[in-house]
This record gives C-alpha cells, sequence and structure tokens, in this order.
C-alpha cells in the first residue's frame, strides 16, 4: 500500500488526475483485492464515517458496489434514490445540498443523468464526493476499476492497444477511459459508427475507426460499451440486426485482435446486441466478471484515499 | 454641480461630443430645450453660457446619442420575477441605453394590439429608457399562422419575429417576409435550425465531447441563413438575422450584401468577446443562445463588423433568476444580461484597435436605429434628447451583483472593462448619473 499524496478534495474525474495519483489508488486498491478475498472483509478503517449514495439514476452495480466498499471499511452507508424523494417533488440540487450538509456526512457518492451536475453539487457540499457517473461526462471508478482489471491481466498499461468500441457519444465510461488510458500511457482507439462518435474526438490523442475490422488488428483489450437499446430507433443507428453486424463482438471481430486480447464490458450487457454470448462468457478472454470484483476494491480505495484527505483537513482545522 | 433654472435649457459644455451618424467627433457643446436638442456643435457656446440655463460640465468626456439597443428580452408580462419593464428599464439608463426594443416572447406572447399598447403604455409611465416592440410574426409564436403584422405596426411594433424561435416552416417565413413587404415591415430571425440545434447545449466540438455535452453545430446556423437567403430573393423582404455568431453565418450574410439583397444583421457582445471556453466548468451563465462558438468563429465576428457586414450590435439581454441557472448545464435556461455590460464590451472593439471609438459606437446608436427606421440614436438639432455622457477609458470590474437588473446571470462577470457610463439623458431628464 502507498501512502501517496492525493491532493484532491473530491474525485469527480479523471481528467486533472497525474498519473503518480492514479497509480497510488490502483496501488491501494490491490491490497483491498486480497481483503475482499479473506474471510475476514471488514476493516474499520471508515469507523464512524457517514457514506451516502445519492443516485439519481437506477443502477444496482455501481451502487452495490459502492454500498458494499463502505461498509466493509465500516462506514455507515446509506442510499437514497430519486425515485420517490424530494428530488421528483423538484428539489433543486443546491437544496439537496443543504440538505445533506446539515446532515454531516462525510463522503457522497453522486450519481447524475446530467454532465457536471456532480461538480455543481460538490462546490455546494461539505464533504467529499465521488462521482458515480454524470451525464455522458465521466465515470471514474469504472475507469479506475479496468485499469486495475487490465493491470492485473497484463502486468502492465503503457504500451498496450485498447480498443473502446460501440457508443462512445452517450458513454461517460468511454471518457473517463480514454483519460486514463491516455494518462498511463496506453494508444487507445475508438470503434463505432460515425453517428456514435461525437465531433472533436480525434483531438483528444485517440485513433479513431469506424470499420471493426480494421480497427480491432493488433489489440491487446477489447472494451465494449453498452447500447442503449431505447436509441434504436433508427436515430443514431437502423436495427440491432445491422448494429450487430457490424460492430458487434463475435468470436469472428475476436479473431482479428491478438491472440491473447482481453474483452471488456461494464455492463448490463446486451447480449446479441453489442456482444456475443459466445466470446461474453469465454472464461479465458473474457474479464468482465473480474471488472466486477475489481469494482468493490477501487471504490474501496477511493474512500480510503479521500478520507485520508478529509481527516487530514479536519485536522488541520 | 449643475446650476439649476427653469428655462428648460440645458447646455452641456466642455464635452467631447460624438455622433457616429455624422463622423462627428469634436470638442464642443450641446444644447436641449425640453425634450429636443437645440444646438450643438464646437463653435456652441464659445463666448460662454448666456445666462438662464442650466449648464452641465461633461469634463471632457464623450456626450454621444444614447444607446439603442434592438434586442432585449423584458420578461414583462409574465414572468416579472425575472425583470420587469421597471428593473429593465433601469438596467438600460444604468448602461446609457435610451431606446430598447424588446422581443415578444413574453406570457401573454406579444402579438395583440392590446399587448403591444400595454408595453407602450407601461415603459411611458415608467419613464426612464424607452421601450419599443416587436410583435410577433406567427401567431403565439407557433410558426403557422401570421400575425396581423399591419396592425400591428400602426400600434407600434417595430419589426416581427418569433424571438427565441426560429420560422422553421419555409413556406410560413417565405409568406412573411412576402407579406411584411406589402408594408416596408422588416423580419427578424433567430437563424437556427432547430432540429440540428434540438438537446444541443453548447457548440459542437471537441469541448463538448469532452464535457459529454451535446453540441450545436454551426450548420445549424449557416443552413437556416441560406434558407432564408434564398427566400429574400424570391420575396424581396426586409430580412435581419439576430446574433450572428459564426463564421459561416457571416460569410452567408456577406454574399448576400454583395449581391444586394435586402438584408441585415446584427451580433451581441459575448460572440465577439468570448469563446465556447467561457463554459468550462459547466458555467451556466455563459449558456447563451446562439451558444458562443469557437475562437475562429470569434474573429470572423470580428471581422464581420470592422468590414461591416455586420451591421449592429445588440445586449440579447436575456434575464434568468437563479433557479434557472444554479442548476445542471443541461437543464439551465439558455441567456445572459447585457443591458449594463454593452457599452463597455462594445467599446472593447476600439480599445483592442479593431475600429475607432465612433465606430464602435456607431454599431449601438444610429446603425440599429437605421435598421429599425427609429427616429433616435443622433445628435441632430429637433431630435429627441436622448444623450449619454461616458468615459471611454475608465477601467471597472463588471460585478453581476451590482447591476440595476433582477437577474445577475452576467457572462462578463468578474470581467475588467473599460468604458464607464457617467449620465444618461432621456427626452432631456437627466435618468440615471454614476455616483462616484
Amino acid at each position: 500500500m502507498t501512502d501517496a499524496a492525493f491532493p484532491h478534495r473530491h474525485l469527480l474525474g479523471i481528467q486533472g488526475l497525474a498519473p503518480s495519483e492514479i497509480t497510488s489508488l490502483l496501488d491501494l486498491a490491490e491490497g483491498y483485492v486480497e481483503q475482499n478475498r479473506s474471510s475476514d472483509k471488514r476493516k474499520n478503517l471508515l469507523r464512524g464515517r457517514t457514506v451516502i449514495n445519492l443516485f439519481y439514476e437506477n443502477s444496482t452495480r455501481t451502487r452495490t458496489s459502492f454500498e458494499l466498499a463502505g461498509k466493509r471499511l465500516g462506514a455507515d452507508v446509506i442510499n437514497m434514490q430519486s425515485a420517490g424523494s424530494s428530488v421528483q417533488k423538484g428539489e433543486t440540487l443546491i437544496d439537496t445540498a443543504m440538505t445533506l450538509n446539515a446532515m454531516h456526512l462525510d463522503v457522497l457518492v453522486v450519481r447524475h443523468p446530467d454532465s457536471g451536475a456532480v461538480k455543481l453539487l460538490s462546490e455546494k457540499v461539505n464533504c467529499a464526493v465521488i462521482n458515480g457517473g454524470d451525464g455522458s461526462h465521466e465515470h471514474p471508478t469504472q475507469a479506475l476499476l479496468d485499469a486495475l482489471t487490465i493491470r492485473r491481466r497484463k502486468g502492465k498499461l503503457s504500451g498496450l492497444n485498447v480498443a473502446i468500441c460501440g457508443d462512445v457519444r452517450h458513454s461517460r465510461v468511454a471518457r473517463s477511459n480514454i483519460y486514463l488510458l491516455n494518462a498511463m500511457g496506453a494508444h487507445v482507439r475508438l470503434i463505432g459508427p460515425r453517428t456514435l462518435l461525437p465531433s472533436g474526438l480525434d483531438r483528444m490523442g485517440v485513433e479513431v475507426f469506424h470499420d471493426m475490422r480494421k480497427g480491432l488488428a493488433d489489440v491487446d483489450v477489447i472494451m465494449m460499451l453498452r447500447i442503449q437499446n431505447e436509441r434504436m430507433s433508427g436515430n443514431f443507428i437502423p436495427s440491432i440486426r445491422e448494429y450487430f453486424h457490424f460492430f458487434g463482438l463475435d468470436r469472428e471481430k475476436l479473431g482479428i485482435a491478438k491472440p491473447d486480447a482481453v474483452i471488456m464490458h461494464p455492463g448490463p450487457m446486451n447480449r446479441g446486441v453489442e456482444i456475443d454470448s459466445d466470446v461474453a462468457d469465454d472464461v479465458e478472454r473474457s474479464l468482465i466478471r473480474s471488472q466486477v470484483e475489481m469494482g468493490v476494491a477501487v471504490r474501496m480505495a477511493c474512500l480510503d484515499m479521500l478520507t485520508r484527505d478529509l481527516t487530514r483537513s479536519e485536522g488541520a482545522v | 454641480m449643475a446650476a439649476r433654472n427653469s428655462s428648460g435649457l440645458v447646455a452641456y459644455v466642455n464635452a467631447r461630443l460624438l455622433d457616429p451618424a455624422t463622423g462627428l467627433d469634436t470638442r464642443g457643446a450641446l444644447l436641449t430645450n425640453g425634450e429636443t436638442i437645440a444646438d450643438v456643435g464646437p463653435g456652441l457656446f464659445q463666448g460662454g453660457v448666456p445666462s438662464g440655463m442650466e449648464v452641465v460640465d461633461c469634463k471632457g468626456l464623450c456626450l454621444a446619442p444614447g444607446l439603442v439597443d434592438m434586442r432585449v428580452q423584458l420578461r414583462e408580462p409574465g414572468e416579472e420575477h425575472k425583470e420587469t419593464l421597471k428593473s429593465a428599464g433601469e438596467a438600460a439608463v444604468a448602461g446609457g441605453v435610451t431606446s430598447m426594443v424588446c422581443l415578444p416572447n413574453t406570457n401573454p406572447v406579444i402579438d395583440e394590439v392590446a399587448t403591444v399598447e400595454f408595453v407602450a403604455r407601461r415603459a411611458r409611465k415608467i419613464g426612464l429608457a424607452k421601450v419599443y416592440p416587436y410583435a410577433a410574426a406567427t401567431k403565439r409564436v407557433e410558426g403557422k399562422e401570421l400575425a396581423e403584422m399591419g396592425m400591428l405596426a400602426e400600434a407600434g411594433a417595430l419589426g416581427f419575429t418569433d424571438g427565441l424561435k426560429a420560422i422553421r416552416n419555409a413556406q410560413v417565413m417565405r409568406r412573411a417576409l412576402t407579406y411584411a413587404a406589402t408594408f416596408g415591415l422588416l423580419i427578424v430571425q433567430h437563424p437556427e435550425e432547430p432540429s440540428l440545434a434540438e438537446g444541443g447545449m453548447m457548440n459542437e466540438g471537441e469541448l463538448a465531447t469532452r464535457m459529454g455535452l451535446s453540441g450545436i453545430p454551426v450548420a445549424a446556423e449557416a443552413i437556416m441563413l441560406e434558407r432564408d437567403m434564398r427566400l429574400v430573393e424570391i420575396t424581396n423582404g426586409r430580412y435581419h438575422a439576430a446574433h450572428v455568431a459564426t463564421a459561416a453565418g457571416v460569410e452567408i450574410i456577406r454574399k448576400a450584401k454583395a449581391k444586394g439583397l435586402p438584408v441585415t444583421c446584427d451580433t451581441a457582445p459575448p460572440y465577439f468577446a468570448l469563446n465556447e471556453l467561457a463554459v468550462k466548468d459547466y458555467r451556466t451563465f455563459a449558456k447563451l443562445s446562439p451558444p458562443l462558438r469557437s475562437e475562429t468563429d470569434r474573429q470572423a465576428v470580428v471581422e464581420g463588423l470592422k468590414d461591416g457586414t455586420i451591421d449592429a450590435v445588440a445586449s440579447d439581454h436575456s434575464p434568468q433568476d437563479q433557479d434557472s441557472k444554479r442548476v445542471p448545464f443541461a437543464v439551465a435556461e439558455f441567456g445572459g444580461v447585457g443591458l449594463e455590460t454593452l457599452l463597455p464590451v462594445t467599446l472593447d472593439l476600439a480599445h483592442n484597435g479593431h475600429m475607432s471609438l465612433i465606430e464602435a459606437l456607431r454599431l449601438i446608436t444610429c446603425a440599429p436605429s437605421a435598421i429599425l427606421n427609429l427616429a433616435a440614436g443622433r445628435l441632430k438639432v429637433g431630435a429627441a434628447a436622448d444623450l449619454v455622457l461616458f468615459d471611454p477609458d475608465r477601467g471597472w470590474k463588471v460585478n453581476a451583483k451590482s447591476f440595476h437588473s433582477k437577474s445577475k446571470n452576467s457572462p462578463f462577470d468578474d470581467r475588467p472593462v473599460q468604458g464607464m457610463v457617467m449620465r444618461t439623458i432621456v427626452d432631456g431628464r437627466t435618468v440615471y448619473t454614476h455616483d462616484a
């Protein structure tokens, strides 16, 4: 484990993190992987701390992951869903911030459908904020868990060819991964139909492909993105059938990548839309379940790191 | 201090007289007689001011026609929590604006004679800046049926526009131009192709992609302008494009003018003084419609102002209350207040060496007046004594909190600017003086 400084009050995105800070978080998470595999999963590091998961979008996977992470570190974890809450009754983010401040919590994990909303909230609350995904902007803990998964399998991040395939336009996972992988020296390729790749990507230090067969050549890691079925109605892509034909990952397209290339997916998967079950369930190649495991460890590392900073600033007062 | 007298004559002496309409830029004096300008010129009062007049010593500062702001949202009736005719009037005179033209997107919409008259009557009663309304080009600004343009013009509407909405249906636009041409009336368009702009929050490009926000392509402006130029060509109706903000848009207007089409356009200070970087960190005060564009576009707008392609500058004053702006960027309302920064930000064009002081002033005085056929914006004997006295060099820092406008959503908040309004005169009455 490392005691390297993490000079940020919040974790709002990967953009703005130094490679050394990313490495510190990943190194710290390594220790938590071991702890989570042992029979004694609980540590009392965050005893007395309150963590609130404030989710304005439905998410079982991420919320559960954060909840487990907090509980395994000994914190009191509370989940707040937007459905049926004051948010539905028209309360603004700023009002919510005032309410949360009055509750004296220590860490707030926020997921919100609007890009930038988590940052706005972070400016108004007194606690540390972790971005659990904001609109199409960033999902930093997903990128960190992806990085940890890759590093454990490949032993490194630097120099790897990583292809991110699919709906980059709407994907916060893609943006955070682009920032992280670029920062750590990997080569990022984006593959998808032009309607799902927004303008300006070519200036973000990535290579852009519209042909999956060309884009997957020599690739070490294939990250598939989720296609949202609600976007399939002739607007961005003509049909699921056509999308899967050109951009779905199946055994044949996988064969173009390096023989030891691994498959990743942030979940939940649409089988037969962006990924074929045959490859998704291939235990040799698919790291999808490992990603879920790393998710808890990475989130423990983030909570650990941010509350250290909290302790320091409290000490300074 | 001014020496007071009851003759109704006020002598403004020791002034730098600036009249962009005639190119006058000289030291001299101006005399008002009640509501009108009685005399003006370099030789006036050389032998001293006759007794019996009130004397205002301008201390060498610039005395110019009061500013004419051709695009303002007043929010009254309907959204008085954002702005009222009174608060907008106070903001206007604090910014040196003596005439402002308001958009019809109030609630109810200004599409009937009674609403036009309501606005005019309320503004007269308040007695600050003069208010002239645009009326809706189509009923309820729905873009379907033409409004009663002839009667609305008789009631005082200066032009016709659907305000924040583009007239999207080409047939309706064609008929609006054709019908308005019957009376020689002006159609003002918000040049943005609505389906391309739908869901967009900022300029489309790398920054929007990084921020995870959906963008509005430059083509949204270009396509609507290209279409409209074709319609102007077949109707010969008078057309004015509001707040042109892209290089492509400027070029389309330039070509249309070269062809001799009856086309004019304006832009607003954010589009020549800011670029899309102002929305970084999800700054909702810089969420404007049209969106702030790239640096290349900003420079093209400056070029358009320099070569006369862009005829005028309007504040595009769009007050929004805190609840509309202190929310995530995606759901924040578009718009920024601008009445109180119109003069100094426009003077930036002169301070930055793009044009002379009088050329910059022209964009916010006689140029918009000419487009609207308004008898304002000139230092002319017999004209209304609407004047602004300002110090072109005095620097200050924009502090939206101190604005007279009810809303504080300025994209220029905290910006150092140069040029301060010291006194504003409407119909011969001093309606604003700067304290310090």
